[in-house]
């Protein structure tokens, strides 16, 4: 009974097994969290938003109920344990009820991640009957302006009353706001309206450049400057206001000198269903070349985490390239995101170049240039819709793609 | 905050706390996170059910580990920080 205090933290085991003397790295994670992208159909327009541009192409064949009912079975025999409900706007699709209740007899901690649109008050009782854990809510900005603006939606007075709803029927209030340049100087006023709507957590996630918001970064991408006041704002108000809410303030990668640990690892905790079926170890995965993804309408996702060569290709570090090969952090951060390597570089394999240890970090600091060139910033932003997403597969906005090596 | 012998606490709200077959260990999960606990810090939390007082858990702990001695420190401390991390929520006597 000693050391009980320290407790034992997510951790994750794996094993090096020596092979003809070939270190191999042989699995022994498990799938912690599952993100159930449901559909890629959504009534906002967010510039920011993470999802492929192209998802056009996935929101005529997406899973049927039962093949979400089976996917959830299979992942959590795998261990999974946190559902995330995601999209796309999930509400969308009339089977989420059945989806709840089929996590809660599984024993999921199961969470919708919504914009609020098509959230009623008979579906969040049947959600609450049913056994969802919590419902994170994304909101933008306390004036009306800015959210009508980066949504390209009137949804303003919607996502007030959806956020009273979500706490009168006792869930705990969890939102999500994710910050760019328009809102980024409104922070302290944000935190105000998230106590004020009784928040129980904050998460203030500056933009990520994946998807919509990478062709769209140098007009949402924040300065240095605005970053660090927004970061005292946030201090201050943790301060004065004692963490009964909970405030996570999600540091943008380019200001930072070392990579994130892109889904803490490879393969490591998380894996994605999408709408269409590919299971893939993040978000963006499709965008990397040479690489075919399991399907759930083929493969088990037994197979999928443990053989799949997708989910095999950049587990541990075998893979990596100097100067992430012999770097003494590469424990800490695995050489950050393969995707934005790619993307940005053309090389998977090569050190997240936001490191500045990267030979391309001036690829960073040129991103971070651009968007304060008044000529560059004020290009109109693509929105995410269906007309764009298609105009991006046939190759029009040519411009605003050439600077990376895939489609984002 | 010090914990007193005759507090009575219970998972807190928007926190569930069950085994874990496929990780083998009991687990807290909350919004955005779960934490895998330990052997010991599973047996403490297990009986936390806002019934059972401080003093009770710690003596149910003495009877089921008769080897184990000196335990009650372990416990306040595991039960301490819970509390702190906002696992655990007192139930009003």
């Amino acid at each position: 009974m000693s050391k009980t205090a320290s407790l034992g933290r997510s951790e994750v085991q794996k094993e090096i097994a020596m092979n003809n003397g070939v270190a191999q790295s042989v699995t022994r994670t498990q799938p912690l969290w599952l993100l159930a992208e449901v559909t890629y159909r959504c009534p906002l327009h967010c510039a920011f938003c993470y999802n492929p541009t192209d998802y056009d192409k996935h929101t005529q064949n997406e899973l049927t109920t039962e093949q979400w009912i089976n996917a959830l079975r299979e992942a959590r025999k795998l261990g999974a344990l946190q559902l995330g409900i995601s999209g796309g706007e999930p509400l969308l699709r009339d089977d989420i009820e059945e989806i709840v209740v089929e996590a809660k007899k599984l024993g999921y901690y199961s969470n919708l991640i919504t914009s609020g649109v098509g959230l009623t008050e008979k579906r969040i009782q049947a959600f609450k009957e049913g056994g969802l854990d919590h419902i994170q809510l994304s909101m933008h900005d306390i004036t009306e302006e800015i959210n009508n603006f980066i949504t390209n939606t009137r949804t303003f007075e919607l996502k007030k009353k959806v956020a009273a709803m979500i706490k009168s029927h006792g869930y705990p209030m969890v939102l999500n706001v994710v910050i760019h340049r328009y809102n980024i100087g409104h922070v302290k006023e944000i935190l105000e309206m998230a106590e004020a709507l009784g928040a129980d957590y904050v998460e203030l996630a500056n933009t990520q450049y994946y998807g919509w918001s990478l062709i769209n970064r140098s007009q949402l991408m924040p300065t240095m400057e605005q970053l660090q006041a927004a970061e005292k704002v946030t201090n201050e108000f943790r301060e004065k206001h004692g963490n009964k809410m909970k405030i996570f303030f999600v540091v943008p990668d380019y200001y930072a000198e070392r990579p994130k640990k892109c889904m803490n690892g490879w393969g490591e905790v998380f894996m994605i269903v999408t709408a269409n079926g590919d299971v893939l170890p993040c978000h963006s995965a499709r965008v990397l070349p040479n690489m075919q993804f399991p399907n759930v309408k083929g493969d088990s996702l037994s197979y999928a985490w443990s053989e799949s060569d997708a989910f095999n290709k950049y587990r541990g570090d075998a893979w990596m390239k100097d100067p992430c090969r012999t770097c003494d952090e590469k424990e800490k951060d695995l050489g950050g995101c393969r995707c934005q390597a790619f993307m940005l570089t053309g090389d998977a394999e090569i050190a997240d170049p936001v490191c500045t240890k990267s030979p391309y970090r001036h690829l960073i600091v040129e991103a971070i240039e651009e968007a304060k060139n008044p000529v560059i910033a004020s290009q109109p932003i693509i929105f995410r819709n269906d007309k764009n997403s298609r105009a991006l597969m046939e190759g029009e906005f040519a411009d605003r793609v050439k600077p990376f090596h895939a489609l984002p | 905050m010090s914990i007193q012998l005759s507090q009575v606490f219970a998972i807190a709200p928007h926190h569930r706390f069950q085994w874990e077959e496929a990780q083998e260990c009991f687990v807290i999960l909350f919004p955005e996170g779960m934490v895998k606990l330990n052997q010991g810090a599973g047996e403490i939390l297990s009986l936390v059910n806002g019934q059972h007082s401080v003093q009770q858990i710690i003596d149910a702990l003495k009877a089921k580990f008769p080897g184990a001695d000196d335990i009650d420190g372990d416990i306040l401390a595991m039960l301490e920080l819970a509390l702190s991390k906002g696992w655990l929520s007192e139930v009003a006597q």
